[in-house]
């Protein structure tokens, strides 16, 4: 039944591959499942992209909002800055 | 502009959205925003509306290209290497026709819903979340009409859907639905569209279809589907902090947005039960069940959801425990429907093969074999004697999802469920409790409803005949309609691939994706 999870679910590709990497990296307690062309990931209560995570793992600059290119679908509430996004359920 | 000077991301989001705000100055702001008041909602403060992922107008332009030119590289390559003969088997094609006429034209109501909803809200903050909503909306239907063009070169039923979704019977089920938002106020459509049907429901139609795509070699459908996806998550986004805006702004808006909740949950849950169906029949090689899609996104996702609005004063939408007790046989009884009225319809219907069966008995263990199996088995033994089963009577809609009245008591799944009121002296028939309370609280919108059974037999379709209506409708009978088995789709595709019937008798294996 509920949950406390969010989630972010990617396209499977070359350019979110590193994303989702880098979500692993900073969400100790994420949980990374696969289905065909996309990778959905959830964690409790709380999930960060961290624009430096990923930035070292791409070797370029890379603006958070870079993320909508690659992005399926979310849950929790969002909140978006230059340097990380995260998604977290209310207290 | 220099490095050091760059706007944080929140400074820009101030100028480019914030900023371009203005009081008006000689006319009254209830004058220009005349819609804002009558549904009840009360808003102190618009500035307090928050756009969590800030995105201003050049970013939006700037990511939205790019969208596009790797959809349309994708497109582009799909139909130069005909893409469309690399699908696991042509029924899966009937997925797509279902969704051309059903949802594609719900794209472009989207698209002029968000229009006009944007122009009446008072604050700038949501005036340009809709904009870039209404511009969104307007470039799903138009790639998804681009990509399934393709389909359209090669078969049947894809040819008129803009035509059908106004005239064919089932397709007033997505229509009525979105006419049903449009034509309340502004806050009620986002509650309806953004909050209850896109962040609530669409992960079911969107992930595990669009998955489903890709995992039967539909190249370009996956492409606009997760394009449109890409959107959809802001658009989601959105739906959520519409609902804490208007539950923020004053406490007396905290009831009128649950019974918005109750009713628009119960009517996306309805017009998914045709997603229930593409998930479970529809694709030839499946990626998860219904059930599995509803417990996934909605009893574990909507469940947190919902806690987190339980601060508010908000609970979960009322019948939710009926569509959990629904999902054992919802895309069953939804999938007979067609079985019965496929004569009438713009795509293919046709009975699972024991393989599929056998996933089907393995997903449904309480229901499927005690009640669904007997049920194809025995339409198998008729068709096998050239008696394939067709409906003549038709059925009795529900007049508020307008589906016929095919599905059974919460408690009970071999009684049909009937419920019906009075208003004004005549009688009105529904489907669920759901659809009665709904119709009950405005019963003067929904007596206006457009039944297609009503309106055949009123002699508004054509005529009183199956190939009068048909004709009506712009379909081809013996062509886009009927059984897959005998459809010229089957026959082209055995040729396409270089099939003999006898090797088309072999059973598919309906592939478990565990």
């Amino acid at each position: 039944m509920a949950n406390n999870n969010v989630f972010i679910a990617l396209q499977n590709n070359e350019e979110a591959r590193p994303i989702i990497e880098a979500i692993e990296q900073d969400n100790s307690e994420a949980r990374v499942e696969y289905a065909p062309a996309m990778v959905k990931i959830d964690a409790p209560g709380r999930l960060v992209v961290r624009r430096e995570t990923v930035e070292g793992l791409i070797g370029r600059d890379w603006d958070p909002q870079e993320l909508h290119i690659n992005l399926i679908s979310l849950s929790g509430n969002v909140d978006e800055d230059d340097d990380e996004i995260v998604l977290r359920r209310g207290n | 502009m220099a490095a050091n000077k760059r706007l944080s991301l929140r400074e820009k989001y101030q100028k480019f959205t914030r900023d371009l705000a203005w009081e008006p100055t000689y006319q009254k702001k209830s004058d220009i925003f005349p819609q804002t008041e009558f549904e009840g909602i009360h808003i102190h403060d618009w500035d307090k509306w928050e756009d969590p992922f800030r995105l201003t107008v050049d970013a939006y332009w700037k990511y939205q290209a790019e969208k596009e030119r790797k959809l349309y590289s994708i497109i582009d390559a799909f139909s130069q290497n005909n893409g469309q003969l690399n699908v696991t088997d042509a029924r899966y094609v009937n997925a797509l026709k279902l969704f051309l006429t059903g949802v594609s034209p719900l794209e472009y109501a989207a698209h002029r819903g968000f229009a006009m909803a944007g122009r009446q809200f008072g604050g700038v903050g949501p005036q340009v979340s809709c904009q870039m909503q209404s511009i969104d909306e307007l470039r799903h239907s138009q790639t998804q009409i681009h990509t399934i063009s393709q389909y359209n070169k090669f078969f049947n039923g894809f040819h008129d859907w803009r035509h059908m979704h106004d005239r064919v019977w089932y397709l007033s089920v997505p229509k009525s639905f979105f006419d049903d938002a449009m034509s309340a106020g502004p806050f009620e459509f986002l509650t309806a569209i953004s909050f209850s049907f896109e962040y609530v429901l669409t992960n079911l139609l969107f992930m595990p279809f669009m998955s489903g795509a890709a995992y039967n070699g539909d190249m370009a459908t996956v492409t606009f589907g997760f394009s449109a996806q890409s959107d959809e998550s802001r658009h989601m986004t959105l739906g959520l902090e519409v609902i804490k805006f208007m539950l923020e702004q004053d406490e007396r808006n905290v009831p009128i947005i649950q019974k918005w909740i109750d009713k628009w949950f119960w009517r996306g849950y309805r017009l998914l039960s045709l997603v229930s169906m593409m998930m479970d029949y529809m694709l030839p090689k499946r990626v998860m069940s219904w059930k599995e899609a509803w417990e996934m996104y909605f009893e574990e996702n909507g469940g947190a959801l919902f806690e987190d609005l339980s601060r508010y004063g908000i609970r979960m939408p009322k019948y939710w425990d009926v569509s959990v007790k629904e999902k054992h046989r919802l895309s069953h009884e939804v999938w007979s429907i067609f079985y019965n009225y496929d004569h009438a319809a713009a795509f293919h219907s046709w009975l699972p093969d024991e393989s599929e069966m056998e996933w089907l008995s393995a997903k449904y263990p309480d229901t499927f074999d005690k009640y669904y199996r007997p049920r194809f088995e025995y339409w198998r033994s008729l068709q096998q004697n050239g008696e394939r089963w067709y409906n003549n009577t038709l059925p009795m809609l529900c007049q508020t999802c307008q589906i016929p009245m095919a599905f059974t008591e919460p408690d009970d799944p071999t009684q049909i469920c009937y419920r019906s009121s009075e208003y004004n002296g005549d009688r009105y028939h529904f489907c669920s409790d759901g659809c009665k309370d709904i119709f009950d609280d405005e019963p003067e919108k929904y007596v206006q409803a457009w039944l297609p059974v009503h309106q055949i037999y009123q002699g508004n379709c054509g005529g009183a005949s199956v190939p009068e209506v048909l004709e009506w409708y712009h379909l081809v009978d013996d062509q886009d309609n009927k059984e897959y088995l005998e459809s010229p789709d089957r026959a082209n595709w055995l040729r396409w691939k270089g099939l003999s019937d006898a090797e088309a008798d072999r059973e598919v294996k309906a592939a478990v994706n565990e």
